[in-house]
């Protein structure tokens, strides 16, 4: 593990008019570090990881990605904002997986996972399908490469989406609420997934989630978010057992009390 | 002196049938136009910056709030006075296929809205490009549903080339009130005329919607 950061959040704001969602966040994550984020609807935990897959613009502050800017880049000896070239290229070493799966409807599985490392990477047909379908049979879908989304249930598409960022090789992974849209016996397999991954994998792994028991479990560090900021964070151990943050107490306690 | 005479049926087939030829042919000719540049109107108006997409939206909006003929007339008659003199067959079909654009283009734009957002973040997640995302994730998912919406232009236009009559071109309306006045016959003429627009749409309404029903499956969007 290197001394620099994988990502970087440095002095970061989001504001959507005159809401801001996010307030000068400074957040630093190691490679291969498993960090997760709670926090109560609204507190700006999951525009964290939308900004960083630079699907929302940032207003202030600079997002780093292994070792160079994200959202700047270096024009006549001055940081300007990132062109598209730019966003392309540094977008690349990260991967995303949505609550909703959002996978191609009118592709199958296996042409799901193949589509980007094709028409992205370069690679051929035959070396991106190599890819896609040992990939699907990490995730448990060996069977299914032919199937599409609408033959599949929601565990096994998010295991495709899973299996789909995975085919483009990224170095951080992000996921965004993975198993909120899933019905509760579904939830294992994916989270399985998710494990298999951190141990197997040399990934750096930001998560937004709503899964306390698998939080605590899984990651390095937890952050709590609150309004924008970062009430508190720390090891699962100590956020969990001994929070400081009366925020954070309060939190934790309506959530573990409803299930 | 009957009220329907087969001479006069057997008479005017042939005159009609150059018509219908050149009806068909601005019809497929003029709608080809329609639907690719109804796309591209589509595209300038949804991925444009603000100022782009507002300047094509208007323009849209202005090619539908004009009649069809006064644009033919403008193209044709006003034209001329600039200098720019364009042949009336290609004028016509120019001005139909333009028309028919503007009315596809919003006809697309409900396509491509209805496309899930998750789509376009999924496509910027996995680093695809502008070009790709719509060529490969939007537009197959976009189109076959309102495949529907396109094919009742489609009809539409087919029922609006008797106005190329204005600009001396012999389509088969023109055709059979021409044969009409000539023999002081018009009942014949221009029932046939009627029948074949008719079977005509009848059976483009049939393609449109095997074309869609096809779409749709090979999209695996049903």
């Amino acid at each position: 593990m290197s001394d620099a950061p994988m990502v970087r959040f440095e002095n970061v704001t989001k504001r959507y008019g005159s809401l801001t969602v996010l307030d000068e966040l400074n957040l630093d994550i190691a490679a291969n570090e498993k960090v997760s984020i709670i926090g109560p609807s609204g507190s700006g935990k999951t525009t964290v990881l939308r900004m960083l897959m630079t699907l929302e613009r940032i207003n202030e502050g600079v997002i780093w990605v292994d070792g160079e800017p994200l959202t700047h880049e270096q024009r006549n000896g001055r940081m300007a904002p990132a062109g598209d070239r730019h966003l392309r290229r540094v977008r690349g070493k990260i991967g995303m997986v949505f609550q909703h799966f959002n996978l191609f409807p009118h592709m199958t599985a296996l042409a799901n996972c193949m589509e980007a490392p094709v028409s992205v990477l370069g690679l051929s047909k035959q070396e991106a399908e190599a890819r896609a379908a040992e990939l699907l049979d990490m995730v448990g879908l060996a069977d299914k490469k032919g199937h599409y989304p609408i033959q599949l249930s929601g565990g096994q598409k998010q295991r495709v989406a899973i299996a789909r960022a995975l085919a483009m090789r990224p170095k951080v992974m992000l996921f965004d609420e993975v198993t909120s849209a899933l019905d509760p016996e579904l939830v294992g397999e994916v989270l399985n997934v998710i494990r298999k991954l951190g141990a197997e994998h040399n990934l750096t792994m930001l998560m937004v989630t709503h899964q306390m028991g698998f939080a605590r479990e899984f990651s390095d560090r937890v952050c709590f978010f609150y309004g924008g900021r970062i009430a508190e964070q720390g090891p699962p151990d100590k956020l969990f057992n001994d929070p400081e943050n009366e925020r954070t107490r309060q939190f934790l306690s309506a959530v573990l009390e409803a299930g | 002196m009957n009220i329907w005479d087969w001479f006069y049926v057997q008479e005017a087939l042939p005159y009609l049938y150059r018509g219908a030829v050149v009806t068909v042919q601005a019809t497929l000719l003029g709608f080809a136009i329609a639907l690719v540049l109804g796309l591209v109107f589509a595209i300038i108006r949804h991925a444009g910056g603000p100022l782009v997409s507002r300047a094509m939206a208007e323009t849209v909006e202005f090619i539908r709030s004009t009649p069809l003929l006064l644009q033919v007339f403008f193209v044709y008659f006003v034209g001329p006075q600039f200098g720019i003199v364009i042949p009336a067959w290609i004028a016509g079909i120019g001005v139909l296929g333009i028309h028919y654009a503007a009315y596809c283009s919003e006809v697309y734009r409900a396509g491509i809205e209805a496309v899930d957002e998750g789509q376009w973040e999924a496509s910027t997640a996995l680093n695809l490009s502008p070009l790709r995302t719509w060529r490969v994730i939007i537009l197959p998912q976009a189109i076959p549903p309102v495949v529907p919406g396109l094919g009742n232009y489609f009809i539409g236009m087919f029922k609006d080339t008797p106005i190329l009559a204005a600009i001396a071109i012999l389509e088969m309306l023109q055709r059979a009130k021409n044969f009409g006045a000539e023999n002081y016959r018009y009942i014949e003429a221009i029932t046939m005329a009627g029948i074949f627009y008719l079977v005509f749409s009848l059976v483009a309404s049939a393609i449109v919607q095997a074309v869609g029903y096809w779409l749709n499956r090979r999209y695996h969007l049903t």
